[in-house]
């Protein structure tokens, strides 16, 4: 047995292993109409009638198969949210804000960025964004068929 | 019907952010020897053994597989090994399968083991960040602060709960560890100190947030017949339960609500025959990751009514000297073995019924609640602990 004052031994180790998940069938149609005709879909649940955004194929509550289509706006309400001040390992450098934002015409919220408010000092943050405020997308350019293709929600 | 099982006996090991003086086995024999001794059994009494933790924190595949030998000689034995791994309630969910394992009267004692070495990750937020729905949800820079901040903005919003409550659960916190000599962070501050450290994720500092630890938690669950014979005082297990809540976040209504905590806690005090959890409990190990969170589970818990949380933190109601005292072992926020933390929660618990809590035991404890949240706030798990047989 060592001694407490002696220096343990460590040996290295990593983890670096690549995955590509699978978007799904929900998912895939919802991402090509984000980028083909810039609209917002989530599917109806044909018993719940609940507007699920993002889109699933299948109602958790209801469990049944989600097959209507519907455009919900790209205008929303802020549920809540987070102002990060701090960089964590592999996240986007701060400061950024994300939120829970409720769409117009959806009843589940999207998580999506907060911007077009100035983060830099947060007792002006506090003062520009709360809960329940109106929030507009602001849509990419260059759309890649990703839930990125929209930037961010701003003030509306 | 379900047989009746209490707890024997318990094992706990001294927690840093990095235990560099052992190697993972043996960081886990510290938690099973120290189990068994205090149960008064040897590995060959052990019928069974659930193990609980979380793979990537350790950074090998089956860290059950390292631990075998360590969790009471099971591979030399040859006993029935099952792992557990259900993100931060890991550790609950392994003290509910060891449960599972007695009642159901096919083992009469069952050794729960759980364990995390979180200070062998050199980036644990690599791990926490693949929690996050990889299809619609990764890449807004979500972690696990992140979702306890936006539960706290919600409860601020609609409760008026302010950044000094949250501070002063952690000073709380922070003081009770120093009576715990297995805790990870034993440091005194002041609610000031708290205040001005840094904002990670408005509105949660540093101070609102757990450390990152390693350590290792063994619990000895046995049958009625055995519990008797082995302990002069078992605890025994009145209620318990898990529950699960929707995958994507967006999906929770509201935020300053823990829905699915209370109705777990209906059904989990239904069983137990719990009808006024204020009155009743004597002591609560809550998961307390962030200091929200603590005030969050009084109102699912049923301790006050929702929005009344923060009120009960003020008038110290959950203090140690007050009416149901909180994480007198300085809770998730003086230490976070992640994997483990759920039943060191059980663990802290079960010392307190038994009456060998030491520096931080409550007096007079018949009746203590267990808790534990994990995946991304998706589900629960609660024990409740007993001096007197159900």
């Amino acid at each position: 047995m060592t001694s407490q004052q002696e220096e343990p031994l460590t040996i290295d180790g990593r983890w670096d292993i690549p995955y590509r998940h699978t978007a799904g069938q929900a998912a895939s149609r919802f991402f090509r109409e984000l980028k083909e005709n810039k609209r917002i879909v989530g599917g109806r649940c044909p018993s719940c009638r609940r507007v699920l955004v993002p889109p699933r194929s299948f109602c958790e509550r209801c469990f049944v198969p989600v097959e209507e289509w519907v455009e919900v706006g790209d205008k929303g309400t802020l549920e809540t949210f987070t102002i990060v001040y701090a960089q964590f390992t592999s996240l986007p450098p701060p400061p950024y804000c994300v939120g829970v934002i409720k769409l117009d015409g959806a009843d589940t919220g999207l998580i999506h960025y907060v911007g077009g408010v100035d983060l830099q000092d947060l007792e002006a943050a506090k003062k520009a964004l709360s809960v329940g405020m109106r929030l507009q997308a602001v849509w990419r350019d260059q759309r890649e068929g990703k839930i990125t293709d929209i930037e961010y929600f701003t003030p509306a | 019907m379900p047989r009746r099982v209490a707890i024997a006996g318990v094992g706990l090991t001294r927690c840093s952010s990095w235990r560099k003086d052992v190697a993972y086995p043996e960081l886990v024999y510290e938690a099973t020897s120290a189990a068994l001794q205090d149960a008064n059994v040897t590995p060959d009494d052990v019928n069974a053994v659930v193990y609980g933790s979380m793979d990537p924190f350790d950074g090998l595949n089956a860290p059950e597989k390292w631990n075998v030998d360590a969790c009471a000689a099971a591979g030399m034995l040859g006993k029935p090994y099952l792992k557990i791994s259900t993100g931060g309630t890991t550790g609950g969910s392994t003290a509910l399968a060891a449960y599972y394992h007695v009642a159901s009267g096919l083992y009469d004692v069952v050794l729960a083991v759980a364990s995390q070495r979180v200070g062998e990750t050199l980036e644990a937020q690599l791990v926490l960040n693949t929690a996050v729905d990889p299809v619609y949800e990764r890449g807004f820079g979500m972690g696990a602060i992140t979702v306890a901040a936006i539960q706290a903005c919600s409860h601020m919003h609609y409760y008026g709960t302010t950044e000094e409550d949250l501070a002063l659960i952690s000073v709380r916190n922070h003081e009770n560890a120093m009576n715990n000599p297995y805790a990870h962070l034993r440091v005194k501050f002041s609610v000031q100190d708290a205040l001005s450290s840094p904002m990670l994720s408005w509105p949660l500092r540093l101070s609102d947030c757990c450390p990152s630890s390693d350590g290792a938690c063994a619990i000895v669950f046995a049958s009625e017949e055995k519990a008797r014979r082995l302990a002069p005082q078992p605890a025994w297990i009145t209620g318990a339960g898990q529950i699960t809540d929707n995958y994507f976040a967006g999906d929770r209504p509201w935020y300053e609500d823990w829905d699915s905590l209370a109705m777990l806690a209906r059904r989990v005090y239904r069983m137990a025959k719990v009808d006024d959890p204020l009155r009743e409990f004597d002591v609560a190990e809550l998961y307390n990751a962030f200091t929200i969170q603590e005030i969050l589970e009084y109102e699912a818990l049923g301790f006050c009514e929702p929005g009344k949380g923060a009120e009960m933190v003020r008038k110290g109601v959950t203090a140690m000297d007050g009416q149901l005292p909180v994480c007198p072992s300085g809770g998730v926020l003086s230490t976070n073995a992640i994997g483990a933390s759920g039943l060191v929660r059980v663990a802290e618990a079960a010392l307190q019924v038994m009456g060998k809590a030491d520096k931080r035991q409550v007096p007079n404890v018949k009746k203590a609640l267990a808790h534990a949240w994990g995946a991304t706030i998706g589900f629960h798990t609660l024990m409740i602990l007993d001096r007197e047989a159900p």
